[in-house]
């Protein structure tokens, strides 16, 4: 059961992925990055952790997919121009990206201890999470939660219409 | 083993597809064009790291791991909403999202 539900979701984070790089207009982009983290959900779920798999459908395939396709609707963006890209990305990036994936995949399969890995089926309830969180790391919390109102407020600060700017230029 | 939970998953192929998604995300970000979509693919890459950081959180019992994919979810929700909101901006500036087109700081 576990085994199919993993080649199922992984198969659909895979193919929503790859669909991510082969759209050419960004709204198909942004609903196959929504397929790819709601599979990521799923696969957070076969590892016992319910907390983070409703985290993240509601974080990350509600609010920020939702922010995204916000933000392509009102920007009205258009089907994307293909060009060569950088000279650099060519020389450099595709290497390194050939590189990465080869080393981490030589480490990951010759590692030793994780072969013995998932016969122990833990399920990380909410409440251990939060005994965790909210005891040992409570100040990290809060700075975090400092941390999103700075964000906010400088969204709000980046996105506004400067209205100085407009005076300048006599509008 | 439990009959009821099954066959137990590797946890390298978990982390193998954490690999496969970073990789995959980084091509995006060479490859794409529409400054929306390359945005898109560090949110890619950002995910690949939390399933690799859940799938060693489960091998070792820790559920310190799972509170650094919380961290990580709450700032990449930081991270998105003032992206989008820098490339509101430059749109308003410059009115295109080709990334070819932004090119000031460009050597």
């Amino acid at each position: 059961m576990h085994l199919i539900l993993f080649f199922i979701f992984s198969g659909c984070c895979l193919a929503g992925a790859v669909n991510l790089l082969l759209q050419s207009h960004p709204i198909n982009s942004a609903l196959s990055l929504i397929v790819v983290m709601s599979s990521l959900a799923v696969l957070y779920l076969l590892l016992g952790a319910e907390f983070l798999a409703a985290a993240q459908m509601i974080v990350y395939a509600g609010a920020v997919m939702v922010l995204f396709t916000f933000v392509v609707m009102l920007l009205n963006a258009g089907v994307e121009e293909r060009t060569r890209g950088s000279r650099i990305a060519r020389v450099i990036g595709f290497p390194a990206v050939v590189a990465i994936l080869a080393v981490a995949a030589t480490v990951i399969l010759s590692a030793q201890g994780l072969t013995a890995a998932g016969v122990q089926q833990g399920i990380t309830s909410t409440a251990d999470l939060s005994r965790v969180l909210f005891h040992e790391l409570l100040l990290p919390f809060e700075v975090t939660s400092d941390l999103i109102l700075i964000a906010v407020l400088g969204a709000v600060a980046l996105a506004r219409k400067d209205g100085s700017a407009e005076r300048q230029t006599g509008k | 083993m439990n009959p009821i939970l099954g066959h137990p998953i590797p946890i390298s192929w978990y982390l193998l597809l954490s690999a496969v998604l970073f990789s995959l995300g980084v091509v995006g970000f060479l490859i794409k064009r529409n400054i929306i979509t390359v945005f898109m693919s560090i949110e890619l890459m950002l995910n690949a790291v939390n399933l690799s950081f859940v799938a060693f959180a489960h091998q070792w019992n820790a559920v310190k791991g799972q509170i650094f994919v919380f961290f990580v979810m709450m700032v990449a929700a930081a991270e998105a909403a003032v992206g989008l909101a820098i490339i509101i901006a430059i749109y308003r500036a410059r009115a295109t999202l080709a990334v070819d087109r932004i090119d000031l700081m460009k050597l």
